[in-house]
């Protein structure tokens, strides 16, 4: 039921809220599409395919396959060791994993060089067998699994939890292996937070631009990614160049909104009709 | 094929869960291994499954000794409270996940699979995912799975317990029925005697990790070991000092005929009509009270009201327990006071 004084406040809240998203989102992503096109679909299309556009998208796909591919290893591992296991620290192992959600980009881009930089301890030894990190793809790599840390674990656990160990000690009752039990019950079973998890992961990856800046040296055509090359172009005064690369990043991120509302859904009507 | 538990010990961290349990398993038996919640019932049956590591003892099979064997190697089947569906496969695909990972032949799968919807009643339900079935069916696609393997033995835990009473009663004969015709050596865990009675063979009652008396459900009823068994396998009522069933003592008006040798004489304090059966409690003039449980024909006959002066006696009583320490015994139960 509702009453009059919130009819009343309804239009003014709908009228607030969307012309706020409009002023914060709308209108800013619209301009960037429009300035994109703006001398049209050949001017854009050059814009997107100059040497050093090429070489950022296809650094950043490739940082991006590693980071989270090792990222959902990772991820997933952690998960199954907070949830399926006790042991003493598991809570510090749970917080140290969100680090990366409260700390700033470039704190984490400062440490990664102070570490593994020429003067850092590690990076000094690593030199020393040839393997530069920081200026150079690994380091690049590095910085952006651990922004992007957190997402797999926060969207895997708590499923993990929820399901319990039951399906899996009936699996093992059944006669299954542990390596059969995770690929055909456990798998299957977190496979909807996995996809949502992987996917937030893809996403932090892509935009990342504050570690990456810091670790990278942003060398144009050889340690700059996608966001720094967008940056670099806004810097040299090219800002044709910049708004395609925006318009490139906008796509790919509605891409991974599909992605997880689709998931969304699925989820939603999994737990519809999750045994009671 | 037959079990032996052997001075099984195992405690979660201070909590001694089972304390040296030692039992034998006839083949081809039913037994329920029944007692209060946290007795310690369902982690011998883990045990026994391979689930949970005794901290000592010994679990063989037919003769074999498995405590060290991994449960995927024990060829045990387990059906779990929940029943732990596999939520992503469908009926058919459940049933048959203990053959597919033993790579059987796809043509053998299938027909074992047909085999064991049809012996389950599922045949139709077969693409079915279990979010789809009742509590029941759920349970009976379990028990298949189970099967599937063609375990030594059977274990379920607390098979019933998730199910209304209705679809348990069903459940309970079904179960009983497919036990009669599969003969493999069935031990189900449970926390209602009555359902333990009327299912199993033998019961093994187990309390604070301890198992206190193994026998027929007759024999157990008739003959407890101690009080605790004789309290929590039946209603039980104290007339001076021992413990009867109160279905064992007859009331009589006092004043109609001389008091029978033992009686006690007391006063009624309430009726309670509960279908069939009728509760009537009796306050004694030694001051213990007690309860004696009538049929209905007999509390009309003897014309019962409350506060009328009675003898109470005992009828028969086989072999009547000396009480020990009173927080031993359980608690009167109050399904049998219900049930009838």
């Amino acid at each position: 039921m509702k009453d009059v004084k919130e009819n009343r406040w309804r239009l003014p809240l709908r009228f607030g809220v969307l012309g706020y998203l409009a002023l914060l989102v709308v209108l800013p992503v619209g301009t960037v599409f429009y300035r994109a096109f703006q001398h049209g679909l050949g001017a854009a299309w050059d814009a997107f395919t100059t040497p050093d556009a090429l070489h950022a998208l296809w650094l950043t796909l490739l940082v991006g396959a590693i980071a989270v591919l090792l990222n959902t290893v990772f991820g997933v591992g952690v998960s199954l060791i907070l949830a399926r296991h006790r042991f003493p620290g598991a809570w510090l192992l749970d917080a140290l994993v969100d680090i990366p959600l409260a700390l700033s980009p470039v704190v984490i881009g400062l440490a990664l060089v102070l570490v593994y930089g020429h003067t850092g301890w590690l990076g000094n030894w690593l030199a020393g067998h040839g393997i530069t990190v920081i200026f150079s793809v690994p380091g690049i790599v590095m910085a952006s699994m651990a922004v992007s840390l957190p997402y797999v674990v926060r969207e895997v656990l708590p499923v993990l939890q929820e399901i319990g160990t039951e399906q899996e000690q009936a699996a093992r009752t059944l006669g299954a292996k542990p390596f059969t039990i995770f690929r055909r019950i456990t798998l299957p079973n977190i496979r909807r937070g996995l996809v949502y998890g992987v996917t937030l992961t893809t996403a932090r990856v892509l935009g990342e631009f504050g570690a990456v800046a810091i670790v990278s040296g942003a060398i144009a055509g050889k340690t700059q990614t996608y966001t720094l090359f967008i940056a670099n172009s806004i810097d040299n005064l090219d800002p044709q160049s910049a708004y395609a690369g925006a318009v490139l990043l906008c796509l790919a991120a509605l891409l991974v909104l599909t992605v997880l509302t689709l998931s969304d859904r699925g989820r939603e009507a999994w737990h519809r009709k999750a045994p009671a | 094929m037959s079990i032996h538990v052997e001075h099984i010990s195992k405690s979660f961290g201070e909590a001694a869960a089972l304390d040296d349990v030692s039992l034998e398993v006839e083949s081809g038996s039913l037994t329920a291994l029944l007692g209060p919640s946290g007795g310690g019932k369902s982690t011998l049956l883990r045990v026994i499954a391979g689930l949970d590591t005794p901290d000592s003892g010994i679990v063989r099979i037919e003769g074999e000794d498995l405590t060290g064997t991994p449960a995927r190697e024990r060829g045990v089947g387990f059906c779990f409270q929940h029943y732990a569906p596999f939520r992503h496969l469908t009926v058919r695909r459940n049933v048959a996940f203990g053959l597919e990972v033993r790579r059987r032949p796809k043509a053998e799968i299938r027909s074992k699979v047909d085999e064991l919807l049809e012996l389950v009643g599922l045949s139709h339900l077969g693409e079915r995912y279990p979010s789809q079935l009742s509590g029941g069916q759920r349970q009976r696609m379990a028990l298949a799975r189970a099967l599937a393997i063609e375990p030594r033995v059977l274990l379920l835990d607390e098979p019933f317990g998730a199910l209304d009473a209705q679809v348990r009663g069903q459940l309970r004969q079904w179960l009983r029925d497919l036990h009669d015709t599969l003969h493999v050596t069935t031990v189900l865990v449970t926390h209602d005697q009555e359902e333990a009675m009327e299912v199993a063979d033998r019961l093994a009652v187990i309390n604070h990790g301890r198992l206190e008396q193994v026998g027929s459900p007759t024999e157990l009823y008739d003959r407890p070991a101690n009080e605790f068994v004789l309290t929590f396998l039946g209603p039980a009522t104290r007339l001076g000092g021992r413990w009867v069933r109160p279905h064992d003592l007859a009331v009589h008006q006092a004043g109609d005929a001389p008091a029978p040798p033992g009686a006690r004489q007391g006063a009624v304090t309430r009726i309670t009509h509960l279908g069939f059966e009728v509760k009537v409690d009796v306050e004694l003039d030694d001051g213990a009270s007690c309860w004696v449980q009538l049929s209905r024909g007999t509390a009309t006959d003897l014309g019962l009201e409350p506060g009328q002066r009675v003898w109470v006696a005992s009828v028969e009583s086989p072999e009547p327990v000396e009480p020990s320490d009173p927080s031993d015994a359980a608690e009167p139960t109050r399904s049998t006071l219900l049930h009838a």
